[in-house]
């Protein structure tokens, strides 16, 4: 009687000898070590909110933000409106790589892919360009490096942690762009080299890269909140 | 214990979805196999004997700074052979004094009680105990423990400097972690202690995610969840905690990191030095920072962190316990969900290390709240304890009597921490030799009677078979279990009476001078406590290689699967296919068998004869 239960049990999606999610243990850790990294980035935006709180002023984010590649005039929130799209569009590139990749269609996996390493060499490329723009600016005037802030008349006020937050927290971010795109281009060249298509498991390693690309996208969205918007 | 063997691993199965390790294995060479190594056994026999290493350090730190302050008037020609111009005519440098009590603090939580600990026996358990060949991934689990000997080596460099280790305190609260100018060793030491702490964090990452995937997707055929010994649910939510609590540690650190080297100034504000305000390069005032901030998040990190060495600790005392006590552990489930009921209180708790620091009196409210609710899980798995004992057929292995201290020590230690933790009590507990007393005998020395439990029980699986000698072990277990408390007990009148903590000297007050005697006690305790402790290293040690060969395949009759690998088992744990599970561990005493394992079938037993009841010996 008892072993009929255990035959039971074993059908079951708890009961041992399988996955009780139906995912291998890559795309598990993957899951996990995401919820780490989340971790990391609340800490760091906690601080922010922290710091904030504690600081008697806080920058207006269309006075520091209103500057545009060859543009002279003010625009506020105009390039890092450009510079988050890019980054979604590249998000949506990877996606559609991963559809490619349930298809077994290789051609297709690496032509997305590459337009997906492209979006994130070009947002990269963006941050680079405003932190030039930035730290330039702050001897005359109109912007902030990490030890001094100034946007003109009326931002007196305006603290240092901004910048020492806004340079650290986007940096910080930058580097897991910069990462993600490290671990694209090695999923694109297996990709092409025909690796993931001998592994047979529908280019697994393409949803498990692109997981973390999705990531990155999502703590764009809190990054871009919090001192762009807010 | 005719009925020890009534089954041996008939049932088996394929192990289908991981089929890229069995236990034939291609050609490896000394240092694929012992060094560079992808067996879950080797790197927890790596983690082990690291861990055992570092905690020669760490203890023989807190033997010299308990020789300045049993004896300050003193002077020790030794220390200046030991430590030069540290200790110069024998008499420790003050500075150096909080290097060392910095150290001992860093290197017994970080190194030993949670690299050794949860580093040695969830790399060694876990796939054993559930039925699988190795981890998850063993090239990252191998690159855990690599992380981990780079966090280690950096540690030790930094030791030896000539500006002295990190000596801030364990929890290197800036702005004296911050300033490298603020003390020596704020220095090279602090940035040094920086870059060993990153890597620490990388390395129980890695480990962390490792355990969590292996207990959730390579559990053998027929082992549920709620089939899963204690010991792997332990893990199992020490990894949670890890995997939760270090990245914001490392967020911590990033900041510090800021903070000394490029400028900024998070934990900074409105410095005085030598009656100037700290200004950075371009002339302007610091300020802006907040160094509570750096509390939140490094406590953040601080509380679970006490739960990751404990839950180990008493994973391990639960499994040796029902195992030697030849009793079902009682209340299995209460068990479980006091292990998670700890891991979800452990992360709403950081600031009650904080009351003094002027934080809200309403946020402390909160915190006091579910300090005192985290003692309801841990009394659960108090009398479950207890009550394993109970009417149980005890055998006194040395594993069970340090899982007896265990509980002992818990009780003792726990108690006054619901003292610590009201906010009235804590303006006169905060900082002195109560919470010091406190910590000790409930993380420290009970974290450290789990592990060596955990080492005497597991020592022939860690160690090709060999056994540990028993009569060693049992003057060890004395002489440890007594000396803990004749070394913490004493510190609790200190604390009453309000001596501080980190003080290099009472001399100069009144009111501690009467406790010099006292002081005089706890250090001798402290000294006999760590020449005792070489009764178990030259134990371990000599038994690695000489220690003699165990007789049967499951010396201690436990029902566990890692019994029913051979005695000296390949990479690939099991010969053959791996077994099968039908029952929970725990299955003692049952139908008049002494045990019965875990790879018994219904009718397995149906087959076998009902055997009497074995009497108690």
């Amino acid at each position: 009687m008892a072993s009929e239960e255990t035959l039971e049990l074993n059908k079951k999606d708890w009961g041992g000898g399988k996955s009780p999610f139906n995912v291998s243990y890559g795309k598990l850790m993957m899951w996990y070590f995401l919820l780490s990294d989340a971790f990391t980035f609340s800490a760091l935006l906690i601080s922010y909110g922290t710091l904030r709180m504690s600081n008697p002023a806080w920058a207006d984010p269309n006075k520091v933000f209103n500057a545009f590649p060859l543009y002279s005039g003010e625009l506020p929130l105009g390039f890092v409106s450009v510079m988050t799209f890019i980054l979604i569009l590249s998000s949506v590139f990877v996606v559609l790589a991963v559809i490619e990749g349930h298809r077994d269609n290789k051609a297709g996996v690496a032509k997305w892919m590459f337009a997906g390493i492209i979006g994130g060499i070009m947002f990269l490329g963006c941050q680079a360009w405003e932190w030039n723009h930035l730290i330039e600016g702050a001897s005359h005037g109109h912007g902030m490096s990490i030890n001094h802030i100034d946007f003109g008349p009326g931002t007196e006020n305006y603290p240092l942690s901004f910048a020492h937050l806004f340079f650290l927290i986007t940096g910080f971010h930058g580097f897991h762009v910069f990462s993600g795109i490290v671990f694209n281009i090695w999923a694109f060249v297996k990709t092409v080299d025909g690796t993931f298509e001998r592994r047979k498991n529908n280019y697994e390693m393409i949803e498990k890269v692109g997981l973390y690309w999705h990531f990155v996208d999502l703590v764009w969205v809190f990054v871009f909140l919090a001192f762009y918007l807010l | 214990m005719a009925s020890t063997d009534i089954n041996v691993g008939t049932h088996t199965h394929d192990d289908h979805h991981h089929d890229h390790h069995d236990d034939h294995h291609e050609e490896l060479n000394f240092f694929t196999k012992y060094v560079f190594s992808q067996d879950h056994k080797i790197i927890a026999r790596q983690f082990l004997v690291t861990g055992v290493l570092w905690a020669v350090i760490g203890v023989a730190f807190s033997v010299l700074f308990r020789l300045q302050l049993g004896w300050p008037d003193e002077s020790f020609p030794i220390l200046e052979t030991l430590l030069g111009g540290w200790a110069e005519g024998g008499k420790l440098d003050p500075e150096f004094y909080y290097a060392l009590v910095t150290m001992h603090g860093t290197i017994m939580v970080f190194f030993v009680l949670t690299a050794g600990l949860s580093g040695t026996f969830s790399n060694l358990l876990i796939p054993l105990q559930i039925g699988a060949r190795d981890m998850a991934s063993p090239f990252m689990n191998m690159l855990s423990y690599w992380f981990f000997f780079i966090a280690g080596v950096i540690m030790l460099i930094s030791l030896f400097i000539q500006t002295g280790p990190a000596s801030g305190g364990w929890t290197a609260y800036p702005p004296l972690s911050a300033l490298p100018t603020a003390s020596s060793g704020s220095g090279l030491g602090m940035t040094l202690w920086l870059a060993s702490m990153s890597m620490f964090v990388v390395s129980s990452l890695l480990g962390g995610l490792n355990y969590v995937a292996t207990i959730l997707n390579m559990r053998t055929k027929g082992m549920t969840m709620m089939r899963l010994p204690l010991t792997i649910w332990a893990f199992f939510f020490t990894a949670v905690l890890g995997v939760l609590s270090f990245p914001v540690l490392l967020s911590a650190c990033i900041l510090l990191i800021f903070d000394r080297h490029m400028g900024t100034s998070f934990y900074l504000s409105d410095i005085w030095i030598q009656g100037e305000l700290l200004t950075n390069s371009a002339g302007e005032i610091i300020e802006g920072g907040s160094p509570i901030l750096y509390q939140h998040l490094f406590w953040f990190l601080g509380h679970p962190e006490v739960y990751i060495v404990i839950l180990p600790a008493m994973g391990i005392v639960s499994h040796v316990m029902a195992t030697n006590a030849k009793k079902p552990v009682f209340g299995y489930h209460a068990m479980v969900y006091s292990i998670m009921a700890i891991t979800v209180l452990g992360f709403l708790v950081w600031a009650h290390h904080m009351f003094l620091s002027g934080m809200n009196p309403f946020a402390g409210s909160v915190f006091t709240l579910f300090t005192l609710l985290i003692a309801v899980p841990s009394a659960v798995k108090v009398f479950n304890w207890i009550t394993t004992l109970w009417k149980g057929n005890i055998n006194f292995t040395p594993a069970m009597m340090f899982s007896i201290g265990f509980v002992s020590l818990f009780i003792s230690g726990g108690l006054t921490g619901i003292v610590l933790g009201n906010p009235a009590l804590d303006i006169g507990y905060h900082d002195t030799y109560y919470v010091i007393a406190h910590f000790h005998i409930v993380m420290a020395m009970a974290a450290g009677f789990g592990m060596f439990a955990g080492i005497y029980h597991w020592f022939p699986k860690l160690f090709n078979g060999r056994m540990m000698n028993a009569n060693m072990a049992y003057l060890h277990f004395w002489v440890t279990f007594i000396g803990s408390y004749c070394i913490f007990w004493p510190m609790h009148y200190l604390g009453e009476a309000g001596v501080p903590r980190r003080y290099f000297s009472f001399s100069e007050f009144d009111f501690a001078n009467g406790f010099a005697d006292l002081n005089i006690f706890i250090s001798v305790a402290a000294i006999v406590v760590f020449f005792a402790q070489f009764l178990f290293i030259i134990n371990f040690f000599y038994s690695i290689f000489a220690g003699k060969k165990m007789e049967k395949l499951n010396p201690w009759g436990s029902n566990s699967l890692e019994w029913t690998t051979p005695i000296v088992p390949g990479h690939g744990n099991w010969v053959g296919k791996i077994p099968e599970v039908f029952r929970w561990p725990y299955d003692f005493s049952k139908d008049g068998h002494e045990i019965t394992p875990q790879t018994t079938s219904e009718k397995d037993l149906e087959d076998i004869p009902a055997v009497k009841r074995i009497p108690t010996r």
